[in-house]
Protein backbone atom coordinates (compact mmCIF):
# COMPACT_ATOMS: atom_id res chain seq x y z
CA UNK A 1 0.00 0.00 0.00
CA UNK A 2 1.30 3.16 -1.32
CA UNK A 3 1.98 5.37 1.78
CA UNK A 4 2.44 9.19 0.21
CA UNK A 5 -0.49 11.42 0.13
CA UNK A 6 -1.48 13.33 -2.79
CA UNK A 7 -0.56 16.47 -0.69
CA UNK A 8 2.67 15.28 -0.57
CA UNK A 9 2.96 14.55 -4.22
CA UNK A 10 2.39 17.96 -4.90
CA UNK A 11 4.58 19.42 -2.58
CA UNK A 12 7.69 16.94 -4.33
CA UNK A 13 6.79 18.51 -7.33
CA UNK A 14 7.15 22.09 -6.10
CA UNK A 15 9.88 21.46 -4.62
CA UNK A 16 11.63 20.58 -7.51
CA UNK A 17 10.13 22.45 -9.89
CA UNK A 18 10.99 25.83 -7.64
CA UNK A 19 14.70 25.36 -8.14
CA UNK A 20 14.30 26.42 -11.73
CA UNK A 21 11.38 28.30 -11.55
CA UNK A 22 11.88 31.62 -9.49
CA UNK A 23 8.29 32.54 -9.98
CA UNK A 24 6.87 29.86 -8.22
CA UNK A 25 5.46 30.82 -4.91
CA UNK A 26 3.76 28.84 -2.00
CA UNK A 27 1.48 30.47 0.73
CA UNK A 28 -0.05 28.80 3.33
CA UNK A 29 -2.36 29.74 6.59
CA UNK A 30 -0.49 28.43 9.02
CA UNK A 31 -1.41 24.82 7.24
CA UNK A 32 1.98 23.78 6.04
CA UNK A 33 2.14 20.74 8.17
CA UNK A 34 -1.32 19.99 6.81
CA UNK A 35 -0.66 20.60 3.79
CA UNK A 36 2.42 18.20 4.09
CA UNK A 37 4.19 21.58 2.45
CA UNK A 38 6.76 21.81 5.54
CA UNK A 39 9.71 20.47 3.18
CA UNK A 40 8.75 23.49 0.83
CA UNK A 41 9.16 25.50 3.06
CA UNK A 42 12.30 24.38 4.29
CA UNK A 43 13.55 24.00 0.55
CA UNK A 44 12.34 27.70 -0.82
CA UNK A 45 11.75 30.05 1.94
CA UNK A 46 12.13 33.20 -0.24
CA UNK A 47 9.54 31.55 -1.92
CA UNK A 48 6.96 30.83 0.53
CA UNK A 49 4.05 33.36 2.51
CA UNK A 50 2.84 32.71 5.42
CA UNK A 51 -0.27 34.38 6.03
CA UNK A 52 -1.33 33.04 9.12
CA UNK A 53 -4.96 31.85 9.68
CA UNK A 54 -6.80 34.09 7.69
CA UNK A 55 -8.44 32.59 4.16
CA UNK A 56 -9.52 35.76 2.51
CA UNK A 57 -6.34 37.75 2.80
CA UNK A 58 -4.53 34.15 1.89
CA UNK A 59 -6.35 34.10 -1.23
CA UNK A 60 -6.55 38.22 -2.17
CA UNK A 61 -2.86 38.32 -1.42
CA UNK A 62 -2.07 35.24 -3.66
CA UNK A 63 -3.64 37.17 -6.73
CA UNK A 64 -2.28 40.05 -5.63
CA UNK A 65 1.34 38.07 -6.21
CA UNK A 66 -0.13 36.44 -9.37
CA UNK A 67 -0.96 39.64 -11.13
CA UNK A 68 2.70 40.81 -10.57
CA UNK A 69 4.29 37.71 -12.29
CA UNK A 70 3.90 35.22 -9.77
CA UNK A 71 2.24 31.56 -10.21
CA UNK A 72 0.55 31.18 -6.93
CA UNK A 73 -0.08 27.60 -5.62
CA UNK A 74 -2.37 28.33 -2.54
CA UNK A 75 -2.41 25.11 0.16
CA UNK A 76 -5.38 25.47 2.93
CA UNK A 77 -7.97 22.69 4.31
CA UNK A 78 -10.24 22.65 1.46
CA UNK A 79 -13.66 23.45 3.82
CA UNK A 80 -11.80 26.87 5.01
CA UNK A 81 -10.47 27.62 1.39
CA UNK A 82 -13.88 26.88 -0.77
CA UNK A 83 -16.08 28.32 1.76
CA UNK A 84 -14.33 31.14 3.70
CA UNK A 85 -12.24 32.40 0.69
CA UNK A 86 -15.33 31.53 -1.57
CA UNK A 87 -15.26 35.76 -2.32
CA UNK A 88 -11.95 35.80 -3.06
CA UNK A 89 -11.75 32.64 -5.22
CA UNK A 90 -14.65 34.48 -7.32
CA UNK A 91 -13.50 37.89 -7.63
CA UNK A 92 -9.78 38.44 -7.05
CA UNK A 93 -8.86 34.77 -8.81
CA UNK A 94 -11.27 33.65 -10.99
CA UNK A 95 -13.01 36.99 -12.22
CA UNK A 96 -10.13 39.13 -12.41
CA UNK A 97 -8.08 36.07 -13.69
CA UNK A 98 -4.89 35.69 -12.08
CA UNK A 99 -2.41 32.49 -12.17
CA UNK A 100 -3.65 31.14 -8.83
CA UNK A 101 -3.95 27.36 -7.92
CA UNK A 102 -5.92 27.12 -4.97
CA UNK A 103 -5.04 23.25 -3.71
CA UNK A 104 -7.75 22.19 -0.89
CA UNK A 105 -6.00 19.91 1.05
CA UNK A 106 -7.99 16.79 3.45
CA UNK A 107 -11.22 17.23 0.89
CA UNK A 108 -14.55 16.15 1.23
CA UNK A 109 -14.83 14.18 4.59
CA UNK A 110 -10.87 13.33 5.28
CA UNK A 111 -11.22 15.13 8.78
CA UNK A 112 -13.85 12.58 9.30
CA UNK A 113 -14.17 12.96 12.98
CA UNK A 114 -13.96 16.34 13.22
CA UNK A 115 -17.31 17.06 12.00
CA UNK A 116 -19.09 19.03 9.72
CA UNK A 117 -17.07 22.57 10.25
CA UNK A 118 -14.44 20.06 8.49
CA UNK A 119 -15.78 18.72 5.84
CA UNK A 120 -16.14 19.85 2.07
CA UNK A 121 -18.29 18.30 0.75
CA UNK A 122 -19.98 21.20 -1.32
CA UNK A 123 -16.49 22.10 -2.74
CA UNK A 124 -17.29 21.08 -6.30
CA UNK A 125 -20.72 22.81 -6.44
CA UNK A 126 -19.10 25.69 -5.36
CA UNK A 127 -15.63 26.42 -7.43
CA UNK A 128 -17.14 24.57 -11.04
CA UNK A 129 -20.24 27.25 -10.91
CA UNK A 130 -17.22 30.19 -10.92
CA UNK A 131 -17.12 31.43 -14.74
CA UNK A 132 -13.19 31.30 -15.26
CA UNK A 133 -12.44 28.77 -12.32
CA UNK A 134 -10.91 24.99 -13.91
CA UNK A 135 -11.74 22.04 -10.38
CA UNK A 136 -9.96 19.28 -10.74
CA UNK A 137 -9.76 16.31 -8.05
CA UNK A 138 -6.81 13.73 -8.88
CA UNK A 139 -6.89 10.17 -7.88
CA UNK A 140 -3.27 8.69 -6.81
CA UNK A 141 -0.17 10.45 -6.75
CA UNK A 142 1.20 10.15 -9.90
CA UNK A 143 -2.04 11.55 -11.32
CA UNK A 144 -1.53 13.94 -8.81
CA UNK A 145 2.45 15.10 -10.00
CA UNK A 146 0.66 14.82 -13.87
CA UNK A 147 -1.35 17.41 -12.79
CA UNK A 148 0.46 19.66 -11.22
CA UNK A 149 3.17 19.48 -13.99
CA UNK A 150 0.44 20.13 -16.40
CA UNK A 151 -0.88 23.49 -14.28
CA UNK A 152 2.56 24.96 -14.28
CA UNK A 153 2.52 25.21 -18.03
CA UNK A 154 -0.99 27.96 -18.27
CA UNK A 155 -1.88 31.02 -16.45
CA UNK A 156 -5.22 30.50 -15.73
CA UNK A 157 -7.02 30.20 -12.16
CA UNK A 158 -7.79 26.71 -10.58
CA UNK A 159 -9.00 24.65 -8.14
CA UNK A 160 -7.51 21.26 -6.95
CA UNK A 161 -9.58 18.92 -4.07
CA UNK A 162 -6.64 16.53 -2.74
CA UNK A 163 -7.76 13.97 0.55
CA UNK A 164 -5.48 13.81 3.54
CA UNK A 165 -5.05 9.76 3.39
CA UNK A 166 -2.78 8.16 0.52
CA UNK A 167 -4.33 6.52 -1.67
CA UNK A 168 -3.26 3.07 -3.28
CA UNK A 169 -1.75 3.67 -6.62
CA UNK A 170 -3.86 2.99 -9.77
CA UNK A 171 -1.43 4.33 -11.88
CA UNK A 172 2.50 3.28 -12.39
CA UNK A 173 5.07 5.88 -11.92
CA UNK A 174 6.61 7.37 -15.23
CA UNK A 175 3.75 5.55 -17.43
CA UNK A 176 0.64 7.27 -15.68
CA UNK A 177 -1.81 7.51 -19.19
CA UNK A 178 -2.78 11.35 -18.30
CA UNK A 179 -3.90 13.64 -20.95
CA UNK A 180 -4.62 17.51 -19.31
CA UNK A 181 -8.68 17.73 -19.49
CA UNK A 182 -9.17 14.57 -20.94
CA UNK A 183 -10.87 11.70 -18.32
CA UNK A 184 -8.21 8.70 -17.76
CA UNK A 185 -10.33 5.26 -19.19
CA UNK A 186 -9.35 2.51 -16.62
CA UNK A 187 -11.50 -0.12 -18.22
CA UNK A 188 -14.03 -0.43 -20.77
CA UNK A 189 -17.33 -2.61 -20.89
CA UNK A 190 -20.61 -2.72 -22.27
CA UNK A 191 -23.20 -3.20 -19.49
CA UNK A 192 -22.22 0.06 -16.76
CA UNK A 193 -19.99 3.18 -16.80
CA UNK A 194 -19.02 3.94 -13.47
CA UNK A 195 -17.89 7.54 -13.69
CA UNK A 196 -15.73 8.52 -10.85
CA UNK A 197 -13.14 11.03 -9.54
CA UNK A 198 -10.49 11.74 -6.58
CA UNK A 199 -10.69 8.52 -3.28
CA UNK A 200 -13.80 6.93 -5.35
CA UNK A 201 -11.98 5.77 -8.38
CA UNK A 202 -9.70 3.21 -6.76
CA UNK A 203 -13.36 1.53 -5.47
CA UNK A 204 -14.62 1.88 -9.01
CA UNK A 205 -11.97 0.10 -10.72
CA UNK A 206 -12.51 -2.47 -7.70
CA UNK A 207 -15.88 -2.77 -8.70
CA UNK A 208 -15.30 -3.19 -12.20
CA UNK A 209 -13.60 -6.67 -10.87
CA UNK A 210 -16.14 -7.32 -8.87
CA UNK A 211 -18.64 -7.43 -11.30
CA UNK A 212 -16.34 -8.97 -13.91
CA UNK A 213 -16.68 -11.92 -12.23
CA UNK A 214 -20.46 -12.01 -12.25
CA UNK A 215 -20.23 -11.86 -15.64
CA UNK A 216 -21.13 -7.89 -15.90
CA UNK A 217 -18.63 -5.83 -17.84
CA UNK A 218 -18.15 -2.40 -16.66
CA UNK A 219 -16.78 0.80 -18.22
CA UNK A 220 -14.41 2.72 -15.39
CA UNK A 221 -13.66 6.59 -15.92
CA UNK A 222 -11.38 8.40 -13.91
CA UNK A 223 -12.71 11.78 -14.36
CA UNK A 224 -10.25 13.84 -12.13
CA UNK A 225 -11.07 17.13 -14.64
CA UNK A 226 -14.51 17.99 -13.32
CA UNK A 227 -14.34 21.37 -14.93
CA UNK A 228 -13.62 21.61 -17.88
CA UNK A 229 -15.45 18.30 -17.88
CA UNK A 230 -14.71 15.43 -20.62
CA UNK A 231 -18.33 15.34 -22.21
CA UNK A 232 -16.57 13.75 -24.91
CA UNK A 233 -15.59 10.91 -22.67
CA UNK A 234 -19.10 10.80 -21.03
CA UNK A 235 -20.92 9.93 -24.19
CA UNK A 236 -19.07 7.56 -25.41
CA UNK A 237 -18.79 5.63 -22.59
CA UNK A 238 -22.60 5.79 -21.76
CA UNK A 239 -23.53 5.40 -25.47
CA UNK A 240 -21.14 1.96 -25.10
CA UNK A 241 -23.41 1.21 -21.37
CA UNK A 242 -27.12 0.43 -20.15
CA UNK A 243 -26.81 2.77 -17.74
CA UNK A 244 -24.55 5.18 -15.81
CA UNK A 245 -23.44 5.10 -11.99
CA UNK A 246 -21.40 8.23 -10.74
CA UNK A 247 -19.74 8.27 -7.25
CA UNK A 248 -18.01 11.04 -5.58
CA UNK A 249 -17.04 11.80 -2.18
CA UNK A 250 -19.14 15.12 -2.63
CA UNK A 251 -22.84 16.45 -1.55
CA UNK A 252 -25.68 14.87 -4.12
CA UNK A 253 -25.94 18.55 -5.70
CA UNK A 254 -24.32 20.38 -7.89
CA UNK A 255 -21.51 17.62 -8.09
CA UNK A 256 -20.19 14.89 -10.43
CA UNK A 257 -23.14 13.85 -10.63
CA UNK A 258 -25.26 16.47 -11.58
CA UNK A 259 -22.79 17.74 -14.06
CA UNK A 260 -22.56 13.91 -15.75
CA UNK A 261 -26.60 14.00 -15.78
CA UNK A 262 -26.77 17.51 -17.86
CA UNK A 263 -24.69 15.58 -20.19
CA UNK A 264 -26.19 12.21 -20.42
CA UNK A 265 -29.85 13.53 -20.47
CA UNK A 266 -28.81 16.02 -22.90
CA UNK A 267 -26.27 13.52 -25.98
CA UNK A 268 -27.94 10.04 -24.88
CA UNK A 269 -30.55 9.33 -21.95
CA UNK A 270 -30.76 6.44 -20.07
CA UNK A 271 -30.58 6.39 -16.09
CA UNK A 272 -27.93 7.66 -14.17
CA UNK A 273 -27.37 6.93 -10.68
CA UNK A 274 -25.82 8.99 -8.61
CA UNK A 275 -23.68 7.82 -5.58
CA UNK A 276 -22.46 10.87 -3.30
CA UNK A 277 -22.79 11.65 0.72
CA UNK A 278 -26.09 12.15 2.07
CA UNK A 279 -27.50 15.88 2.56
CA UNK A 280 -26.56 15.99 6.15
CA UNK A 281 -24.10 15.89 8.24
CA UNK A 282 -22.26 12.50 7.64
CA UNK A 283 -21.61 10.05 10.54
CA UNK A 284 -18.63 10.38 12.52
CA UNK A 285 -15.68 7.91 11.81
CA UNK A 286 -12.49 7.54 9.52
CA UNK A 287 -13.03 8.05 5.93
CA UNK A 288 -12.95 4.38 5.23
CA UNK A 289 -15.69 4.08 7.81
CA UNK A 290 -17.81 6.50 6.33
CA UNK A 291 -17.43 5.59 2.93
CA UNK A 292 -18.26 1.92 3.86
CA UNK A 293 -21.47 3.27 5.83
CA UNK A 294 -22.65 4.85 3.07
CA UNK A 295 -22.09 2.44 0.15
CA UNK A 296 -19.24 4.13 -0.95
CA UNK A 297 -16.95 1.19 -1.81
CA UNK A 298 -16.39 -1.34 -4.22
CA UNK A 299 -18.83 -4.05 -2.49
CA UNK A 300 -21.61 -0.70 -2.76
CA UNK A 301 -20.72 0.30 -6.24
CA UNK A 302 -21.24 -3.25 -7.84
CA UNK A 303 -24.30 -3.41 -6.15
CA UNK A 304 -25.68 -0.68 -7.66
CA UNK A 305 -24.82 -2.00 -10.68
CA UNK A 306 -26.14 -5.44 -10.07
CA UNK A 307 -29.48 -4.31 -9.51
CA UNK A 308 -29.19 -1.67 -12.65
CA UNK A 309 -28.79 -4.09 -15.25
CA UNK B 1 -3.62 78.43 -8.61
CA UNK B 2 -3.78 74.75 -8.89
CA UNK B 3 -4.23 73.49 -11.79
CA UNK B 4 -5.01 69.54 -10.91
CA UNK B 5 -7.86 71.43 -8.33
CA UNK B 6 -9.32 73.47 -11.45
CA UNK B 7 -9.55 70.55 -13.55
CA UNK B 8 -11.17 68.63 -11.20
CA UNK B 9 -14.32 70.44 -11.82
CA UNK B 10 -14.29 69.80 -15.41
CA UNK B 11 -13.63 65.24 -14.12
CA UNK B 12 -16.69 65.88 -11.98
CA UNK B 13 -19.07 67.21 -14.57
CA UNK B 14 -17.67 64.26 -16.42
CA UNK B 15 -19.00 62.00 -13.50
CA UNK B 16 -22.40 63.73 -13.27
CA UNK B 17 -22.85 63.54 -17.14
CA UNK B 18 -21.81 59.39 -17.62
CA UNK B 19 -24.14 58.83 -14.57
CA UNK B 20 -27.12 60.72 -16.56
CA UNK B 21 -26.47 58.87 -19.18
CA UNK B 22 -26.14 55.60 -17.56
CA UNK B 23 -29.09 56.48 -15.14
CA UNK B 24 -27.56 55.75 -12.09
CA UNK B 25 -24.36 55.87 -10.72
CA UNK B 26 -22.60 56.09 -6.91
CA UNK B 27 -22.48 59.62 -7.14
CA UNK B 28 -22.07 60.92 -3.11
CA UNK B 29 -18.24 58.87 -3.09
CA UNK B 30 -17.41 59.49 -6.88
CA UNK B 31 -17.17 63.58 -5.33
CA UNK B 32 -15.48 62.27 -2.28
CA UNK B 33 -13.06 60.33 -4.01
CA UNK B 34 -11.76 61.64 -6.83
CA UNK B 35 -9.67 64.18 -6.00
CA UNK B 36 -7.58 61.79 -4.56
CA UNK B 37 -7.53 59.66 -7.77
CA UNK B 38 -6.40 62.79 -9.78
CA UNK B 39 -3.54 63.47 -7.22
CA UNK B 40 -2.58 59.92 -7.66
CA UNK B 41 -2.94 59.90 -11.53
CA UNK B 42 -2.35 62.71 -13.11
CA UNK B 43 0.80 63.58 -10.18
CA UNK B 44 1.56 60.99 -8.02
CA UNK B 45 1.90 57.56 -9.55
CA UNK B 46 4.16 56.30 -11.69
CA UNK B 47 1.67 54.79 -13.96
CA UNK B 48 -0.01 55.89 -17.31
CA UNK B 49 -0.72 54.54 -21.00
CA UNK B 50 3.18 54.45 -22.37
CA UNK B 51 4.22 51.74 -19.50
CA UNK B 52 0.76 50.63 -18.39
CA UNK B 53 2.79 46.98 -18.87
CA UNK B 54 6.03 47.85 -17.70
CA UNK B 55 6.82 45.61 -14.73
CA UNK B 56 8.14 48.75 -12.93
CA UNK B 57 5.07 50.53 -13.31
CA UNK B 58 3.67 51.55 -10.05
CA UNK B 59 -0.03 49.32 -9.40
CA UNK B 60 -3.11 51.14 -7.88
CA UNK B 61 -6.84 48.93 -6.96
CA UNK B 62 -9.72 50.77 -6.41
CA UNK B 63 -11.31 49.13 -3.73
CA UNK B 64 -14.27 50.98 -2.96
CA UNK B 65 -15.26 50.13 -6.98
CA UNK B 66 -18.52 51.34 -6.38
CA UNK B 67 -17.08 55.15 -7.69
CA UNK B 68 -15.81 53.80 -10.41
CA UNK B 69 -17.49 56.64 -12.41
CA UNK B 70 -14.82 59.26 -10.81
CA UNK B 71 -12.10 56.45 -11.76
CA UNK B 72 -12.78 56.53 -15.16
CA UNK B 73 -13.37 60.38 -15.39
CA UNK B 74 -9.59 59.87 -14.31
CA UNK B 75 -8.34 57.63 -16.09
CA UNK B 76 -9.68 58.82 -19.16
CA UNK B 77 -8.04 62.15 -18.25
CA UNK B 78 -5.04 60.05 -17.95
CA UNK B 79 -5.16 58.77 -21.82
CA UNK B 80 -6.24 55.25 -20.92
CA UNK B 81 -9.32 55.94 -22.63
CA UNK B 82 -11.48 58.66 -24.83
CA UNK B 83 -14.06 59.99 -21.94
CA UNK B 84 -16.72 60.59 -24.73
CA UNK B 85 -16.77 56.49 -25.41
CA UNK B 86 -17.09 56.56 -21.32
CA UNK B 87 -20.25 58.82 -21.01
CA UNK B 88 -21.70 57.49 -24.03
CA UNK B 89 -21.88 53.64 -23.36
CA UNK B 90 -21.38 53.86 -19.62
CA UNK B 91 -23.54 50.80 -18.24
CA UNK B 92 -25.63 50.70 -21.66
CA UNK B 93 -26.42 47.23 -22.54
CA UNK B 94 -22.83 45.42 -23.68
CA UNK B 95 -20.80 47.86 -22.83
CA UNK B 96 -17.35 47.50 -21.10
CA UNK B 97 -18.11 50.23 -19.13
CA UNK B 98 -19.69 48.77 -16.47
CA UNK B 99 -20.99 50.07 -12.81
CA UNK B 100 -17.50 48.58 -11.17
CA UNK B 101 -13.33 48.35 -12.46
CA UNK B 102 -12.82 45.45 -14.99
CA UNK B 103 -9.34 44.68 -16.04
CA UNK B 104 -10.14 43.66 -19.59
CA UNK B 105 -10.02 47.81 -19.86
CA UNK B 106 -6.67 49.31 -19.75
CA UNK B 107 -5.21 51.13 -16.96
CA UNK B 108 -7.55 48.76 -14.69
CA UNK B 109 -5.29 46.09 -12.84
CA UNK B 110 -8.05 44.02 -10.80
CA UNK B 111 -11.82 43.66 -10.65
CA UNK B 112 -13.03 44.74 -8.01
CA UNK B 113 -16.74 45.49 -6.46
CA UNK B 114 -16.94 43.49 -3.14
CA UNK B 115 -15.48 45.50 -0.72
CA UNK B 116 -12.54 44.00 1.50
CA UNK B 117 -10.59 42.87 -1.24
CA UNK B 118 -8.45 45.92 -2.31
CA UNK B 119 -5.75 46.16 0.50
CA UNK B 120 -5.56 42.34 0.95
CA UNK B 121 -4.62 41.69 -2.84
CA UNK B 122 -2.33 44.97 -2.85
CA UNK B 123 -0.23 42.74 0.03
CA UNK B 124 0.47 40.23 -2.57
CA UNK B 125 1.44 42.93 -5.06
CA UNK B 126 3.67 44.95 -2.54
CA UNK B 127 4.77 41.44 -1.61
CA UNK B 128 5.44 40.31 -5.12
CA UNK B 129 7.64 43.94 -5.70
CA UNK B 130 9.89 43.20 -2.44
CA UNK B 131 10.33 39.57 -3.57
CA UNK B 132 11.67 40.70 -6.89
CA UNK B 133 13.60 43.70 -5.47
CA UNK B 134 11.62 46.25 -7.64
CA UNK B 135 10.96 49.77 -6.62
CA UNK B 136 7.49 50.01 -7.63
CA UNK B 137 5.06 51.69 -5.12
CA UNK B 138 1.43 49.93 -4.35
CA UNK B 139 -1.58 52.24 -3.91
CA UNK B 140 -5.21 51.22 -2.63
CA UNK B 141 -8.20 53.56 -1.63
CA UNK B 142 -10.57 52.53 0.23
CA UNK B 143 -14.26 53.76 1.54
CA UNK B 144 -14.75 53.81 5.56
CA UNK B 145 -17.80 52.43 5.49
CA UNK B 146 -15.62 49.69 3.57
CA UNK B 147 -13.64 49.56 7.31
CA UNK B 148 -16.15 46.87 8.87
CA UNK B 149 -14.91 44.13 6.44
CA UNK B 150 -12.85 41.71 8.53
CA UNK B 151 -10.64 41.37 5.33
CA UNK B 152 -9.34 44.95 5.54
CA UNK B 153 -8.00 44.05 8.88
CA UNK B 154 -6.41 40.57 7.91
CA UNK B 155 -4.53 42.99 5.13
CA UNK B 156 -3.54 45.13 7.56
CA UNK B 157 -1.80 42.75 9.70
CA UNK B 158 0.20 41.20 6.94
CA UNK B 159 0.83 44.59 5.57
CA UNK B 160 2.36 45.48 9.34
CA UNK B 161 4.11 41.67 9.67
CA UNK B 162 5.75 42.14 6.50
CA UNK B 163 6.71 45.88 6.96
CA UNK B 164 5.58 46.69 3.17
CA UNK B 165 6.66 50.34 2.93
CA UNK B 166 6.18 50.28 -0.68
CA UNK B 167 2.13 49.77 -0.01
CA UNK B 168 0.33 52.73 0.76
CA UNK B 169 -3.51 52.52 1.07
CA UNK B 170 -5.60 56.07 1.11
CA UNK B 171 -9.23 55.75 3.26
CA UNK B 172 -11.77 58.15 1.57
CA UNK B 173 -13.10 59.37 5.13
CA UNK B 174 -16.61 60.35 3.94
CA UNK B 175 -18.17 59.38 7.15
CA UNK B 176 -21.31 58.94 5.18
CA UNK B 177 -22.48 55.42 4.00
CA UNK B 178 -25.49 54.07 2.16
CA UNK B 179 -27.44 53.76 5.44
CA UNK B 180 -26.54 57.15 7.05
CA UNK B 181 -23.25 58.12 8.91
CA UNK B 182 -20.42 55.64 9.62
CA UNK B 183 -20.16 56.53 13.02
CA UNK B 184 -23.68 55.77 13.98
CA UNK B 185 -23.48 52.70 11.73
CA UNK B 186 -20.06 51.06 12.59
CA UNK B 187 -18.32 53.52 14.54
CA UNK B 188 -14.49 53.73 13.76
CA UNK B 189 -13.31 55.67 16.40
CA UNK B 190 -9.41 56.54 16.49
CA UNK B 191 -9.27 55.14 13.24
CA UNK B 192 -5.37 56.39 12.78
CA UNK B 193 -4.94 54.46 16.16
CA UNK B 194 -6.44 51.44 14.55
CA UNK B 195 -3.72 51.46 12.18
CA UNK B 196 -1.12 52.35 14.00
CA UNK B 197 -1.76 49.33 16.74
CA UNK B 198 -1.25 47.19 13.29
CA UNK B 199 2.46 48.59 12.37
CA UNK B 200 1.06 51.52 9.74
CA UNK B 201 2.33 55.05 9.14
CA UNK B 202 -0.42 57.10 10.06
CA UNK B 203 -1.62 60.59 8.00
CA UNK B 204 -4.38 62.28 8.02
CA UNK B 205 -4.87 65.24 6.20
CA UNK B 206 -7.78 67.28 4.14
CA UNK B 207 -8.38 65.04 1.17
CA UNK B 208 -9.77 67.73 -1.32
CA UNK B 209 -6.19 69.63 -0.99
CA UNK B 210 -4.07 69.29 -3.21
CA UNK B 211 -1.08 69.98 -1.62
CA UNK B 212 -1.85 68.16 1.56
CA UNK B 213 -2.15 65.25 -0.74
CA UNK B 214 0.74 65.69 -2.60
CA UNK B 215 2.83 66.05 0.77
CA UNK B 216 1.19 62.64 2.28
CA UNK B 217 2.21 60.58 -0.84
CA UNK B 218 5.87 61.94 -0.24
CA UNK B 219 5.62 61.10 3.06
CA UNK B 220 4.39 57.91 2.52
CA UNK B 221 7.50 57.23 0.02
CA UNK B 222 9.84 58.57 2.06
CA UNK B 223 8.49 56.52 5.19
CA UNK B 224 10.73 53.06 5.26
CA UNK B 225 9.88 49.76 7.15
CA UNK B 226 5.85 50.13 7.59
CA UNK B 227 3.26 50.70 5.32
CA UNK B 228 1.33 54.28 5.21
CA UNK B 229 -2.53 55.03 5.65
CA UNK B 230 -3.27 58.45 4.54
CA UNK B 231 -7.02 58.93 6.00
CA UNK B 232 -7.86 61.74 3.66
CA UNK B 233 -10.93 63.20 5.25
CA UNK B 234 -13.32 64.21 2.44
CA UNK B 235 -17.19 65.54 1.84
CA UNK B 236 -19.25 63.31 0.01
CA UNK B 237 -20.86 65.02 -2.51
CA UNK B 238 -18.06 67.52 -3.03
CA UNK B 239 -18.44 70.33 -5.20
CA UNK B 240 -22.17 71.12 -4.96
CA UNK B 241 -24.22 71.96 -1.63
CA UNK B 242 -26.99 70.07 -3.85
CA UNK B 243 -24.56 67.07 -2.60
CA UNK B 244 -23.10 67.62 0.03
CA UNK B 245 -23.08 65.18 3.25
CA UNK B 246 -26.08 63.88 2.00
CA UNK B 247 -26.42 60.26 2.68
CA UNK B 248 -28.80 59.76 0.33
CA UNK B 249 -26.83 60.97 -2.63
CA UNK B 250 -24.93 57.82 -2.21
CA UNK B 251 -26.69 56.51 -5.26
CA UNK B 252 -29.04 58.64 -7.74
CA UNK B 253 -29.34 60.48 -10.64
CA UNK B 254 -29.71 64.30 -10.66
CA UNK B 255 -32.91 65.69 -11.61
CA UNK B 256 -32.77 68.54 -14.46
CA UNK B 257 -32.95 71.28 -12.06
CA UNK B 258 -30.36 69.33 -9.52
CA UNK B 259 -28.14 69.18 -12.29
CA UNK B 260 -28.38 72.91 -13.41
CA UNK B 261 -27.54 73.74 -10.41
CA UNK B 262 -24.87 71.34 -9.58
CA UNK B 263 -23.08 73.13 -12.72
CA UNK B 264 -23.66 76.05 -11.58
CA UNK B 265 -21.79 75.26 -8.24
CA UNK B 266 -18.89 73.63 -10.51
CA UNK B 267 -18.48 76.49 -12.38
CA UNK B 268 -18.36 78.64 -9.19
CA UNK B 269 -16.09 76.37 -7.57
CA UNK B 270 -13.74 76.01 -10.22
CA UNK B 271 -13.44 79.80 -10.66
CA UNK B 272 -12.13 80.42 -7.21
CA UNK B 273 -9.97 77.75 -7.73
CA UNK B 274 -8.34 79.72 -10.89
CA UNK B 275 -8.30 82.50 -8.66
CA UNK B 276 -6.40 80.60 -5.84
Amino acid sequence: MNKIPNRQAICDVLIEQANTDKDIVVLCSDSRGSASFAPYVAAHPDQYVEVGIAEQNLVSIAAGLAKCGKKSFVASPACFLSTRSYEQAKVDVAYSNTNVILIGISGGISYGALGMSHHSAQDIAAMASVPNMRVYIPSDRHQTKCLIEALLKDEKPAYIRVGRNPVEDIYEEGNVPFEMDKATVIAEGTDVAIIACGEMVKPAADAAELLKAKGISATVLDMYCIKPLDTEAIIKAANNAKAVITVEEHSPFGGLGSMVSQVVGRECPKKVINLALPDEPVITGTSQEVFDYYGLNAEGIAKTAMELV
Amino acid sequence: MNSLKVKSFDLRKNVIDMIIEGKGGHIGGDMSVIDILISLYLKNMNVSPANKDDENRDRFVMSKGHSVEAYYAVLAEAGFFDIRDVIAQFSKFGSKFIGHPNNKLPGIEMNSGSLGHGLPVCVGMALAGKMDKKDYRVYTVMGDGELAEGSVWEGAMAAGHYKLDNLCAVVDRNRLQISGCTEDIMCHDDLGARFASFGWHVITIDGHNYDELDAAFAEAKATKGQPTVIIANTIKGFGSPVMENKANWHHKVPTADEYEQIMKDFAQRKEAALNE
